[in-house]
């Protein structure tokens, strides 16, 4: 029988993505031999964050690429209050303490913002812009790891690790169906969460975990996450907990990105199957407000609903990839909806008699409200009675999973409350320490960029 | 592929990328595509003609093959830019010159040489004296009446394609006349600002972002203008009664020779680093048009450096002949070849300009 390969490093990353690469570029800088092992193939490297295109970052005055200020303490509210206050605030602190000079750090590693323009939900100020979005940002990252001289594996899943107290000693990748044992003095797992594990989300989702989409990459299937608290890491965050998005209903199954979501729910109204609605479209500003469509529509039967505006709404949200489905009335809309046209018409109806008059601003918490209808819908009512209309079908799209591994301020893993020696987490799979339910657009970037660089020199004590 | 394939392939794309926009920071072409929900053939003929190939977009696309989505800016751009020559041609007759671009002005330079040759051989002009000058060889008023012949025609098919995409553009002529527009553009041109990322170059050929291809550019076309410049003050010197042969230390040699100088080494850069070019990057079937051209402006300007070592031998008659008639082969193929790249790119940056600020 042929020896089984025996891989030896310093450091083992796993994973491919942002976290990963911050800490493989600051254990090699603290003076360690890296080796990341990536279970993409190279043309799909780099998980999740390629679809990104920004980070959440502190600042006091504005800078080359936000504007305004966006002051710790601002930073630090806003996250008490997406979470609930249910965050490890010595972790959190650390993380929007970090994320201006984690700004500097990227700059200084090839990565390049941009100012910020259109189609941005206005985040210009909080967060900062990837020129080319996060694949670039990776590639940037990739090629400094090649200048370095940092080998990486891709194709290469891990699949089993012996851990003993908390304590790495090996573990066992897969490379084209070929087993590869891997032995470091330090590990850092920086693979991201469990959202492409359809079986897990069904465990935790039950049925309607069928009828999910998956926004990004397929290779998140949580394996380590699930060796590690199979080996004792304290987990945090709830399973059930994932950041969900109500995507166009036609996006692929997995890795549809940024470009199948639908900013039209507030110009109109959703609707069910059974043609209801079921919720206030018009509750808040859309960048507040889209992260809770996704489990909205999750709720509903068959997991899908349908936006449904008419002409005067058009041109007013950013274009989605897929086409409108159009009807010169609501009977004929719901025809091609493929709904019942007299319930349609019916909402549709007893909607626009409830709409009161107002002056329409897309932009502000306008006037235009209904009135004595349930659910209500408070801003942008407009009667929808300018044909053509349109329609788009919504699903549930997952962005992430928060369950993860607990980790400490230097992002060793909790072990039965001790500290693991030599397993240190960043990114995804930790984020859940810090982000518990609910999200601030682009903290997961910053988490990642922080505790990836923490991982990574940690990594690199640790196997001195 | 047909036309209107490469038409709605590009629309497709485009619908992709407007929903995106992650890369609206690389160049002209996201900002305009962004001022539109719809794209029209005239559309996407404006926006191919904006794209400089640059692949930082290709590089970027997390969509990019072999995803799904198959998303490809740069090649789909290219192929549409060079219907978009055919399109704009004019005569239109000549339109179909840009089908097998490399074979049809490899003949056009064939003939030019082996018509010159025979006309040369056959007034026993073809051995040169120690002694005599270009005008023993090709009287002067020859040569004026030929090259200003060609020249006045290819100016005029170059000027009638650039009217044929203004009128695409809707913008009317009496916009030309927006003075800062202009001056963005001529200077986004000459800079060539789209293939330079914050002074990192592009990610032609490969990916990885270096100055290689702006540099053999400016090679190239500062090559172009000094060879040209050189001709002009050439010109001037013999109405003013000064004829050739000038000395290698006069401004017309000095200018010819560093022109000479950058058409060979900018086209030979272009072509070495275009042979490393990651095929996905661009269309590869329009390499034959791109390399002639590249060879063409190769050939003249080290005919005429040649032509200027050799000038006090007997192998001058024969080298200005080549010379001459590889020139005048270029000149010929000036509106038929990819020579018009560089006449859509700036009126597309015209646009651009005119368009970004109304
Ligand atoms: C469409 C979309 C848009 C988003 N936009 C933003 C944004 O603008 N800003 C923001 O902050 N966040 C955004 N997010 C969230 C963001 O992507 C994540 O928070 C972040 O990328 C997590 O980084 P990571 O490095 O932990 O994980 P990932 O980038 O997902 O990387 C995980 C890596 O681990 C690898 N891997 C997994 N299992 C194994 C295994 N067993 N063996 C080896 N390798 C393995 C994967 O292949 C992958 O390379 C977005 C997410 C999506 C889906
Ligand atoms: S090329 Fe790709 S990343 Fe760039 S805007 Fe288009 S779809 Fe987005
Ligand atoms: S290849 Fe370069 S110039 Fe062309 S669209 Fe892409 S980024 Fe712009």
């Amino acid at each position: 029988m042929a020896e089984k390969k025996v891989l030896i490093s310093d450091v083992i990353v796993v994973g491919g993505g942002n976290a990963a690469l911050c800490a493989a570029l600051t254990a090699h800088e603290a003076g360690a031999r890296v080796l990341v092992l990536e279970s993409a193939p190279q043309e799909f490297r780099g998980g999740n964050s390629r679809h990104t295109r920004n980070l959440r970052c502190m600042h006091d005055a504005p800078t080359d690429v936000m504007t305004g200020a966006y002051p710790e303490e601002e930073y630090f509210a806003d996250l008490m209050r997406v979470t609930g206050g249910e965050t490890n605030q010595q972790l959190a602190r650390i993380t929007i303490h970090d994320s201006l000079p984690s700004t500097i750090w990227m700059k200084s590693h090839g990565v390049r913002f941009q100012p910020s323009l259109g189609g941005t939900l206005h985040l210009g100020r909080t967060n900062a812009f990837f020129l080319g979005g996060g694949k670039a940002l990776l590639n940037s990252y990739y090629a400094l790891a090649r200048r370095y001289g940092i080998e990486i594996l891709y194709d290469t899943e891990v699949t089993d690790l012996e851990i003993s107290g908390g304590e790495f000693k090996r573990g066992i990748a897969t490379n084209n169906g070929k087993e590869i044992e891997f032995r470091a003095k330090a590990l850092v797992v920086a693979s991201g969460g469990f959202e492409s594990n359809l079986e897990w989300l069904k465990e935790a989702w039950g049925p309607a975990a069928d009828n999910f989409l998956i926004r990004g990459t397929p290779y998140n299937k949580g394996k380590l996450l699930k060796i590690l608290m199979a080996n004792g890491a304290s987990s945090v965050a709830d399973p059930k907990q994932c950041h969900a998005v109500a995507i166009d209903g036609r996006a692929p199954k997995f890795d549809g990105g940024i470009v199948t979501r639908l900013d039209c729910v507030p110009l109109g109204i959703v609707v069910n199957n059974q043609c209801e609605r079921f919720y206030d479209e018009g509750e808040d500003l859309w960048p507040k407000r889209y992260a809770i469509w996704g489990r909205l529509v999750a709720m509903q039967r068959d997991q899908i609903a349908w936006s449904i505006i008419d002409s005067k709404a058009v041109g007013l949200f950013m274009p989605s990839v897929f086409p409108a489905i159009r009807g010169d009335s609501i009977a004929g809309l719901a025809a091609s909806l493929g709904l019942p046209a007299r319930e349609l018409e019916q909402t549709v109806g007893q909607f626009n008699r409830s709409v009161v008059p107002g002056s329409f601003d897309h932009g502000s918490l306008d006037d235009c409200r209904t009135e004595g209808l349930t659910p209500p819908k408070s801003h942008w009512a407009r009667c929808i009675d300018t044909p053509p209309f349109f329609g788009y079908p919504l699903r549930p799209g997952i962005t992430f999973t928060y369950l993860g591994v607990e980790v400490n301020e230097t992002a060793r893993v909790r072990f039965n409350g001790n500290t693991s020696p030599n397993i240190v987490a960043a990114g995804e799979i930790m984020a859940g320490n810090i982000l518990t339910k609910g999200y601030l657009g682009g903290f997961g970037m910053t988490i990642g960029t922080v505790f990836g660089r923490i991982a990574g020199k940690e990594a690199a004590r640790a196997a001195q | 592929m047909q036309l209107s394939d490469s038409i709605a392939e590009g629309q497709r794309i485009m619908t992709i990328c407007n929903s995106c926009r992650y890369c609206e920071g690389y160049c002209a072409v996201f900002p305009a595509m962004e001022q539109r929900l719809e794209f029209s053939h005239a559309d996407m003929n404006y926006l191919a003609n904006l794209c400089h190939n640059c692949g930082e977009c290709l590089y970027a696309c997390q969509y990019a093959p072999p995803h799904e989505f198959a998303v490809n800016v740069p090649e789909v751009l290219a192929k549409i830019r060079v219907q978009s020559y055919g399109q704009y041609a004019r005569p239109q007759a000549l339109a179909k010159s840009f089908r097998r671009n490399g074979q049809v002005v490899l003949w056009i330079l064939a003939l030019s040489v082996v018509f010159s040759l025979i006309a040369a051989a056959a007034n026993g002009r073809l051995v040169s004296d120690a002694g005599n000058t270009f005008y023993d060889v090709i009287p002067h008023g020859v040569m004026v009446a030929v090259f200003g012949a060609v020249s006045l025609l290819a100016v005029i098919a170059l000027a009638a394609g650039f009217a044929a995409f203004w009128r695409e553009s809707g913008l009317g002529a009496a916009r030309l006349a927006d003075l800062p527009s202009l001056r963005r553009a001529a200077w986004d041109a000459m800079t060539l600002r789209y293939l330079d990322q914050d002074g990192l170059g592009c990610t032609y050929p490969t990916g990885e972002r270096s100055q290689s291809r702006r540099i053999y550019h400016h090679f190239t076309f500062y090559g172009f203008l000094l060879c040209f410049a050189s001709t002009t003050v050439a010109a001037i010197y013999h109405f003013a009664g000064t004829t050739a042969p000038y000395p290698y230390l006069s401004l017309p040699v000095v200018l010819g020779t560093l022109g000479g100088l950058g058409l060979v080494i900018g086209p030979a850069g272009l072509y070495s680093v275009k042979r490393r070019r990651d095929p996905e990057l661009g269309d590869p079937s329009q390499d034959g048009m791109d390399l002639v051209f590249l060879s063409m402006l190769f050939l003249s300007g080290f005919t005429g450096l040649l032509l200027l070592g050799l000038r006090e031998t007997t192998a001058m008659s024969f080298l200005l002949v080549v010379h001459l008639a590889t020139v005048l082969a270029l000149f010929v193929s000036l509106p038929y070849g990819k020579f018009v790249h560089g006449i859509y790119r700036v009126a597309a940056l015209i646009r651009y300009a005119l368009e970004k600020e109304p």
